[in-house]
């Protein structure tokens, strides 16, 4: 009660400042803005346009982008990938290897490297760091709280029924560390590449509660290590979150065990709004945005803007779902689809420059991609023929596509969707439209298998194959239901095989017959393209790569 | 008097109790929600099964109401799953709530410092130029829709005069004492930030007047010209009062309160637009809160922040009422 009482008193006279201030308000309109740092080539303030707000500061719990990206100039892993590539290099560790059935992986790690906080990095902290993410408990294994934990090792220490990749691991003195796994994966070590398995001081992790993820009601609450305390061995060290004013602060670390970073600070402002980003860059008030629209590209170059195309890493496809209509089990079916879609004319007509026509369910920068296969020609009559030879040309299928969204390989899904509905309809398909916000209910239907058509995609975490097709088909209860075909578990097999190959020619020769095989005898879904996102930033702004992998680093980074 | 606030009140929590059962089962009647928007193109039916009884939706909405409700009377109000993760809903509320506040009553402020003086002034000169220009004028700020005045002042003026934006603030460091910005600025003497944070507010306040003030200066006009033929001021102007005496003593005082109401009424009108203007100026407020929590479909704050919405306005309507007794005294006494 009292504490309502001075909460309604200091609004009292907020409310009167306010007045106050607000007559004095032609006096200030032409006032300096001020705080403009000093340029050159060491110091200065890299000021990005977010998007949204990082959920919080431990990249273990994170599961979005504008979380990673935050996390990933604070903390780094035990590899890392080579910057505007795909592929694994040294981090934390300087070299590794594995024993021959790919279970045992002996890690050289980084000397003379400090925490943030002082404390120093060695084995043993990188033994730590794997044992807490075995060792999550209760509500901290939930799907949205340890999605890539539970997405790439499985389970835990205490969930016997849901095995783990994981298994152990042991200091074997201060730099080796030798992790054991339950089974052979091809994920890894570039698994530990994502920014979510970066290594912690354990000093921090243990000062600051970090594994108390707490549920509360209907959502989860995190410790003080995740809100405030992040504690890594990255170029930048945490400052501040000024929750009020959506900013996100982080400062040099002048103890850095690599080159220090050349900025004196990188800021965070959370603008959610894509037109605002757009504007506050041309104001001034940011110093770059990820994710410009693409139909932007042309102005903003014209602008004197820097457009940094990434290397495409996704892939937009035509879902095909067989459990509704049953026609569609039937590969000459599908292939009528593929045949009636132009996609030559889609990916110029509605893509980016630098899109490409897929041919498989994954571009070519994943290990597996198989460069012998080439998409079909455009071919509406030999839709119709096949169509006419599997006793379907009659055929009616309910076609979703979504509302209120964007994605990096789906930058206008209506015209995406108007594109191919109308190829379709060329070759004799007839659709039945229906579109549905994104999270309001396309995702939701697309998931409970309603729709016989949809349109999504998939942004790559890594190179690894099985990060795509082992993703899109290795279960038959997917969202493309391949179980209702016999081939859905032969598929799925092959992929857990490959997967599980620790020799890495046999696995990406495996891979590749994998991929031969979803487009020619399979064909669960309609791979459509590759397109590029792009970042864009102010002229005076060098040093930043752009990743397939969204990796962009800051710490090379220079302004001015 | 005492009653009939309490009585009112009384009424409120009626109202919210009504509304929160109302807005509890429509927001899950909504499409979509939580356990897609969290996981994306990355759920699995485990993964999608798991996530919706952690968030307790499995269970049937009169349990999850039930169970909301227990947990609100003790003052928890859920936990964000959109619009800031791990944050409870009440501390999202808490601290945009101000940002709202600072932009909506700088709006008030701003309408009614035009709105009056200029309304008044349009009645005094009836069928002129200026009552002609301003009335059309007004009719203007009525028609044109606040986000697209956002946009021109963004695009326009704001380049013009070197005003920002976008957000509530520079990133500097500025002292966070009550999350009213300017007025934290002052009270810490960092006179930087609590210009800082006016100049942010410039912008985006004069595009959310535009509705309050068409609406108080077209009131003002038409209550002052009623007023102006009353027998009373006939009556003062041939007592020989002077002109300033009849204006605020007869005139503005009886012509106010039609004002009082509609600025009131006004309230509302002012929180619909903030989800706009706010959008558009990246404005950290309740607005903004608003939308990306529906966008993301995150119940607890959507919810917090609808029933918090509806309280306001049920109180300063309360408070409009309240201050009729002051301005007219022949209330006060029935």
């Amino acid at each position: 009660m009292a504490h309502s009482r001075t909460a309604r008193r200091r609004w009292t006279a907020a409310i009167g400042l306010t007045g106050v201030a607000a007559l004095a308000l032609s006096a200030c309109a032409q006032s300096d803005r001020g705080d403009e740092s000093g340029s050159g080539k060491v110091g200065g303030t890299l000021t990005f346009g977010a998007a949204g707000a990082p959920k919080l500061f431990d990249p273990f719990y994170a599961t979005d982008g504008e979380t990673f990206r935050v996390s990933r100039q604070m903390y780094e892993g035990l590899v890392g990938f080579k910057a505007g590539s795909a592929d694994v290099e040294p981090a934390l560790a300087t070299k590794w290897e594995s024993s021959t059935d790919g279970k045992t992986w002996t890690f050289t790690l980084k000397e003379n490297v400090k925490f943030h906080d002082g404390s120093p990095f060695n084995a043993e902290a990188v033994c730590f760091n794997f044992n807490r993410w075995y060792n999550q408990k209760g509500p901290a294994q939930s799907d949205a709280v340890s999605q890539y934990w539970l997405d790439n090792f499985g389970g835990f220490a205490d969930t016997p029924d849901k095995p783990s990749l994981f298994k152990s691991c042991t200091a074997k003195d201060a730099k080796t560390t030798v992790v054991e796994l339950t089974t052979a994966t091809s994920q890894f070590p570039s698994v530990l590449g994502f920014t979510s398995f970066s290594i912690s001081s354990p000093e921090a992790l243990k000062k600051y509660d970090a594994d108390n993820v707490v549920a509360a009601g209907d959502s989860f609450t995190y410790p003080a290590y995740a809100n405030e305390h992040p504690t890594g061995t990255g170029p930048f060290k945490f400052s501040k979150f000024d929750k009020a004013n959506n900013v996100v602060e982080l400062v040099r670390n002048e103890d850095y065990h690599g080159t220090k970073a050349k900025l004196d600070k990188v800021v965070f402002r959370i603008i959610p709004d894509e037109t605002a980003r757009k504007q506050a860059l041309k104001a001034g008030d940011i110093d770059g945005y990820d994710l410009p629209n693409a139909a932007d590209w042309a102005g903003l170059k014209t602008d004197g803007f820097d457009v940094k195309v990434r290397p495409a890493f996704n892939v937009l496809y035509l879902g095909i779902n067989q459990l509704n209509n049953p026609k569609l089990q039937d590969l000459k079916v599908r292939q009528a689809v593929m045949y009636a879609i132009n996609r030559e004319q889609l990916v110029k007509s509605q893509l980016p420059e630098g899109a490409t026509v897929a041919t498989q369910f994954m571009p070519p920068l994943v290990d597996g991609y198989n460069k012998s296969l080439t998409a079909v020609k455009y071919d509406p009559e030999k839709a119709k023929s096949l169509l006419a030879e599997a006793g379907a040309s009659d055929l009616t299928l309910k076609f979703y596509w979504p509302t209120e969204v964007t994605r990096p390989y789906m930058p206008s899904p209506k015209d995406l969707y108007s594109a191919v509905a109308g190829d379709l309809d060329k070759a004799g398909i007839k659709v039945e439209a229906v579109s549905k916000p994104w999270n309001g209910g396309y995702l939701t239907d697309v998931d409970q298998g309603i729709p016989d058509l949809f349109m999504l995609g998939w942004t790559g975490d890594n190179g690894t194959a099985h990060n795509w097709v082992g993703t899109f088909f290795g279960r038959t209860d997917n969202r493309f239901n391949t179980g209702k075909s016999p081939w859905g578990k032969d598929l799925a097999d092959k992929l857990a095989a490959a997967n599980a190959e620790p020799d890495e020619g046999k696995r990406t020769a495996l891979y590749e017959d994998v991929n031969k095989k979803i487009m020619e005898e399979y064909l669960p879904a309609i791979p459509i393209s590759h397109s590029p996102p792009a970042l864009v930033f102010k002229k005076e702004v060098q040093g930043v790569t752009p990743s397939p992998l969204t990796d962009e680093r800051f710490g090379t980074t220079t302004k001015g | 008097m005492l009653r009939y606030t309490i009585r009112r009140l009384i009424q409120l929590v009626g109202v919210v109790l009504v509304l929160s059962l109302l807005l509890f089962a429509w927001l899950r009647a909504l499409p979509g929600g939580p356990v897609s928007a969290l996981l994306g193109e990355r759920a699995t039916p485990e993964s999608r099964e798991a996530l919706t009884k952690q968030l307790g939706l499995d269970q049937p909405i009169f349990v999850q109401y039930f169970k909301f409700l227990g947990r609100a009377l003790s003052g928890d109000f859920g936990v964000s799953t959109g619009v800031q993760p791990g944050d409870s809903a009440m501390e999202i509320f808490l601290q945009r709530f101000p940002a709202t506040i600072e932009l909506s009553f700088l709006a008030i402020v701003i309408a009614i410092a035009f709105g009056i003086p200029l309304g008044y002034l349009a009645a005094k000169r009836r069928g002129g130029w200026f009552d002609n220009l301003s009335v059309g004028g007004s009719l203007i700020g009525v028609a044109v829709p606040v986000f697209f005045l956002a946009y021109v002042l963004k695009d326009v003026l704001s380049s013009a005069l070197g005003l920002p934006t976008e957000g509530r603030q520079d990133a500097i460091n500025a002292t966070r004492v009550t999350g009213f910005f300017v007025f934290d600025g002052v009270i810490t003497q960092e006179w930087d930030a609590a210009l800082n944070a006016l100049e942010h507010l410039i912008l985006p306040a004069v595009a959310l007047s535009t509705i309050p003030f068409a609406v108080v200066f077209r009131i003002t006009r038409a209550a002052v010209l009623d007023v102006l033929d009353e027998d009373f001021v006939r009556t003062a102007e041939s007592k020989g009062l002077t002109a300033p005496v009849i204006r605020r003593r007869h005139v503005l005082r009886n012509a106010m309160l039609p004002v009082v109401t509609t600025i009131g009424l006004q309230t509302g009108a002012l929180l619909a637009g903030a989800v706009l203007t706010e959008k558009v100026f990246s404005f950290a407020g309740v607005g903004q809160a608003l939308a990306i929590g529906f966008e993301r479909r995150d119940y607890p704050v959507l919810l917090l922040l609808i029933i918090m919405a509806t309280i306001v306005y049920v109180v300063v309507n309360l408070l409009v009422d309240l201050s009729y007794a002051f301005i007219d005294p022949r209330i006060r006494t029935r």
